[in-house]
């Protein structure tokens, strides 16, 4: 190949120089160019190394089935393993070739090719297969190579994903997709056409035609001027890259970009999405400047790139014709090599035959006729034939079907929802094309003249050929592989890609799959039907992983809720951290040191800590009492209200799923305060059952947790603080003792005052309309100050429910935790209405004396015992585990560290000593109750 | 990703939806035996081709019967 730039060039602005650097030469183009065509421009031969020999290669393609010119890309990201036909040449950016080091032109690497009669399929699987393949692998696999990650980086910038719908989308817009698409939307239809390509036309953009009287490009121009007054959306840019279930199409918006997916759901999808020319086997066909021959038409009519001067074109299609008419109008020097016999091909010389080798390494010098004759020529051009792409087709549910007059599989039935039209149902020829496109939208073709054509001849690689015969150019398998993993029995078409990774690279095959296909059938004796195809999956191109992630990545990946009072926190120089989803407070003040002062601090004087994520799901309705007790364990029904209750929540397979407190706010109404980072489950769970079990009209469940702010007042001292409020409501523990609640008035708005504990203190639980959470916040704050009050953060609140021994559901349970396992035996025995899971806790199982029970843990030590330490059973001949640590803290307060455990037969077992092991450690420590502080609960009233 | 006819919301894509089992199981009685309360909870058809499904639409919270062909993820009747 020896391109240069020649006058023309439609979708070229020459008035906007561009420059960029390709292995550390600098490249003129324009803007429109692509990074392949302003490289073929430059003269540029080798755009990258083979993956498997390192054999040079240049570009083949201009599309997405370019197997050859992969290229990183630097701009203001980088993204590697781009498609150098795609991508658009941009001033400044860095491009480098893959698989060559230094660089593809003067790769050291090259030197493997020399062996390449070493290293046929399946050569490291069988040479490096002891020891162990794994040792060899990193090596291998840095040889290979292929682009290069950069970590640190810049991605491209997240886009966010777009839902869309459609009554038609069609995919592709060359004219059969065009008039498809124009026949629709001017019959009223809701129509989406995408191409992936910049500009619509498809082969209307390098082709000569006739279309209606009009020159095809005229007919282009009036028809999508039309499409735009019908109101079609047409977006260009945008790959259809997979169909998946229910008709979901999957799009890349801006490929080659950093692209933005859309899922589009279309009632009716037809494909449009043309034909890919193929090639010819002979001899060293991947050598650059071999290359397809509409490609060479397309960089000379998009970009004014001429790919050669003396230019050799092998034909098995009349689709060579055209590049070859026009590379020669444009100053080379065309030589036609016919496979079907050299019959009228107008003015252009023509040999008949078909093309043994091509000389030359880095570029093309020569080529030799199997009759013996040879040509010196630059550039080889080759035009197999088309090849439908029938990529979303296939994924769609759709079942190709062998077309012998073609020499390739074209569309069987179709799917629901889907249809082909145009080249990719094989109509090759435009009027054929326009035609299949009316008749899919009930339209009518416009006309095109007849134009008499020669039969195409599908010309595939025969076994034993001379030379080496590449198939698949992307991922280096030859005609030889394939014809050896047939002899070794790898004759069906599946093993075949897995042996010889036909087909596998990026390019997923879009050139070779089906002259491999073709071998294989040959070599096999069996017809290409028989030999079938592998299974087609999306996506059809590359897609960033980026694309499909959109926005969720970093801290959007799993969003953090904030606390109302997030501000005030800050102000007070807590340090927060996720907890339950919540971003809380963990402890006040930079230093860990401040966790343990604030536990001691609560249990002297008073502490006040921010409560809001804890659930308030309200439960209305004349059933609500009667749904309640049907789902929690407890009886609930005869609470009255004003007053609370500890209480469980359970799966049907009586496993502990919650726990809460229940708040009867009236006969009809509820309020459960449920674990803060269990506030979505609860609410499913509820709402399930309330569906499956009980009439909407009597029971309502309304999520309220984001609603309100709670502050928690704990200690000794907490009455005095709370006092200060002055909220009207009596604090007397007459009028509101432990677990008890009622409303007071602050702030102009309610003040849900509940005495409810999770420090085993005197503690008020106070809720007010979040919005007036600061008002609370800082009269507390005012109030607590003379009673020498500690904020308290979560960090310190673990220590005091740990000293106290309540447990946390998911912390200290796990998923085989039954209720009577914490203690909790009474509901089951007195409990007469039946509940969610009861009929589990009567099985066998659930009796058993000696299953895992809550308790407490005293450490002999000084430093706590570490959670998930086994507690050992010592008796048998070798240790087993006889339960673990679940929390453990060490407390200020009682000055040793405290802790809780799920233990065998634990609660049987108090005062026993027992070895607990953690990484080969021992300690001891002695079975407790949970409530290692205050077992007789003094502490909840006092003060 | 399949599209699934909420009762409340109309069509939303399938990963709003959460599986709640298959549709028909009756809850047994409490003096039912181990083995039939066994069945109630673990025992699961895992149909082949039509069945009848429970899903939630978790935005919305609605629960529903689906009928729907496991293999070929044609989605048929709804009941709320």
């Amino acid at each position: 190949m020896s391109g240069q730039r020649i006058p023309g060039g439609t979708e070229i602005d020459r008035s906007r120089a561009i420059h960029f650097d390709f292995d550390g030469q600098r490249i003129a183009g324009f803007a429109g160019d692509t990074i392949a065509s302003a490289l073929i421009a430059a003269g540029v031969s080798v755009v990258g190394r083979s993956f498997k020999y390192h054999r040079p290669r240049g570009i083949w393609g201009w599309g997405p089935e370019e197997p050859n010119a992969i290229v990183d890309v630097t701009g203001d990201s980088h993204r590697p393993n781009c498609r150098a036909t795609l991508e658009p040449a941009r001033d400044g950016l860095t491009v480098r070739s893959v698989n060559g080091w230094p660089d593809a032109a003067r790769d050291r690497l090259a030197v493997i090719d020399r062996f390449a009669r070493f290293l046929p399929a399946g050569f490291y699987y069988k040479t490096f297969l002891w020891p162990n393949w794994r040792l060899f692998e990193p090596g291998i696999r840095a040889m290979a190579g292929l682009g290069r990650v950069r970590p640190g980086s810049a991605g491209f910038a997240a886009q966010a994903p777009e839902d869309a719908r459609c009554d038609l989308l069609v995919v592709g817009a060359g004219p059969a997709g065009v008039l498809a698409a124009l026949t629709a939307a001017e019959a009223g239809r809701d129509v989406v056409l995408v191409e992936q390509a910049p500009h619509a036309g498809g082969s209307l953009r390098l082709r000569q035609a006739q279309i209606d009287g009009m020159d095809g490009a005229a007919w282009l121009r009036a028809a999508l001027a039309r499409l735009a007054a019908a109101g079609a959306r047409v977006w260009l840019r945008t790959c259809a890259f997979g169909v998946y279930d229910h008709g979901l199409v999957g799009l890349a918006q801006g490929v080659g970009d950093g692209a933005r997916l859309v899922r589009l759901r279309p009632r009716q999808t037809i494909l449009a999405t043309g034909a890919i020319e193929r090639g010819l086997p002979f001899a060293n066909n991947d050598r650059p400047g071999v290359m397809s021959a509409e490609a060479a038409l397309a960089y000379l009519r998009l970009q004014g790139v001429l790919v050669g001067r003396r230019v050799a074109v092998a034909l098995a299609s009349d689709a060579g014709l055209e590049p070859a008419q026009a590379l020669a109008a444009a100053g080379a020097e065309v030589t036609l090599i016919d496979a079907r016999g050299a019959a009228g091909q107008g003015a252009l010389p023509c040999l008949s035959g078909r093309i043994a080798a091509v000389q030359g390494r880095d570029r093309v010098r020569g080529v030799t006729l199997d009759s013996g004759a040879s040509l010196a020529v630059d550039t080889v051009l080759l035009a197999g034939g088309h090849t439908p792409s029938l990529h979303l087709y296939a994924q769609a549910g759709g079942k190709p079907v062998w077309d012998d007059r073609l020499g390739a599989f074209v569309p069987g039935h179709d799917p629901e929802g889907l249809s082909v039209i145009g080249a990719a149902a094989g109509h090759l020829a435009l009027r054929a094309a326009l035609t299949s496109a009316a008749a899919a939208v009930q339209g009518t073709a416009p006309g095109v003249p007849d134009a008499p054509h020669r039969p195409s001849l599908a010309v595939w690689p025969q076994p034993g050929m001379k030379g080496r015969v590449w198939v698949d150019l992307q991922n280096d398998v030859t005609a030889k592989d394939v014809e050896l993993a047939a002899r070794e029995g790898f004759a069906s078409v599946e093993h075949l890609k897995r042996y010889t990774t036909l087909g596998m690279a990026t390019d997923q095959g879009k050139t070779s799959n089906l002259a491999g296909l073709a071998l294989l059938a040959e070599v096999t004796g069996r017809s290409i039907p028989d030999t079938g195809t592998t299974t087609f999956r999306p996506p059809f191109v590359p897609v960033p992983l980026a694309t499909l992630a959109g926005l969720r990545a970093g801290p959007l990946v799993n969003p953090l809720r904030r606390l109302a009072l997030e501000g005030e926190h800050r102000a007070a120089g807590a340090t927060l951290r996720e907890a339950g989803g919540w971003l809380r407070p963990a402890f006040y003040g930079a230093a860990p040191e401040a966790i343990q002062s604030e536990a001691l601090q609560a249990r002297l004087t008073v502490a006040l800590a921010d409560a809001s994520p804890l659930g308030k799901i309200e439960i209305f309705g004349p059933d609500a009492a009667a749904f309640l007790d049907f789902v929690h364990y407890n009886t609930v029904s005869t609470l009255s209200p004003g007053r609370c209750r500890y209480v469980f929540v359970l799966t049907e397979g009586g496993i502990l799923y919650d726990d809460g407190v229940l708040l009867r706010q009236g006969e009809e109404h509820f309020i459960l305060s449920c674990s803060s980072s269990h506030v979505a489950g609860m609410h499913a769970h509820l709402e399930a059952w309330r569906q499956d079990q009980f009439p909407q009209a009597r029971v309502m469940i309304h999520d309220t947790t984001p609603h309100w702010a709670t502050l928690t007042v704990s200690g000794p001292k907490s009455r005095a603080v709370v006092a200060a409020l002055a909220s009207g409501l009596a604090l007397d523990d007459g009028a509101l003792p432990h677990m008890a609640f009622g409303w007071g008035w602050f702030a102009g708005t309610d003040l849900r005052v509940a005495r409810v504990s999770f420090t085993g203190d005197r503690s008020y639980e106070l809720s007010i309309r979040a919005d007036r959470a600061r008002a609370l916040w800082l009269a507390l704050r005012e109030a607590g100050a003379p009673q020498d009050m500690t904020l308290l953060g979560g960090e310190a609140l673990m220590i005091l429910r740990v000293e106290k021994g309540y447990p946390i559901v998911g912390i200290d349970t796990d998923g085989a935790t039954l209720p009577m396992d914490m203690g909790m035996s009474a509901p089951l025995t007195r409990k007469r209405a039946d509940f969610i899971g009861r009929r589990s806790l009567m099985l066998d199982e659930a009796q058993r004396p000696d299953r895992p029970q809550f308790v407490g843990l005293a450490a002999e030590g000084a430093v706590p015992l570490p959670t998930g330490a086994h507690v050992l059973d010592l008796s048998g001949p070798a240790p087993r585990s006889d339960g673990f640590v679940t929390s453990s803290r060490f407390s200020p307060f009682l000055r040793r560290p405290v802790a809780l455990a799920q233990l065998r037969g634990g609660a049987g077992r108090l005062g026993e000593r027992v070895v607990v092991q953690h990484m080969g450690q021992r300690m001891g420590a002695v079975i407790v109750a949970p409530d290692q502080i205050d077992p007789e609960g003094g502490r909840l009233n006092a003060g | 990703m399949q599209s699934f006819p909420c009762p409340f919301c109309g069509p939303r894509p399938e990963t709003e939806f959460r599986h709640d089992g298959e549709a028909g199981k009756l809850r047994p009685a409490l003096s039912c035996t181990d083995s039939e309360w066994s069945l109630y909870l673990r025992a699961r058809t895992a149909a082949r081709g039509p069945s009848r499904e429970i899903w939630t639409h978790l935005p919305c919270m609605e629960t529903f019967v689906l009928q729907r062909d496991t293999l070929s993820h044609r989605v048929g009747e709804v009941a709320p």
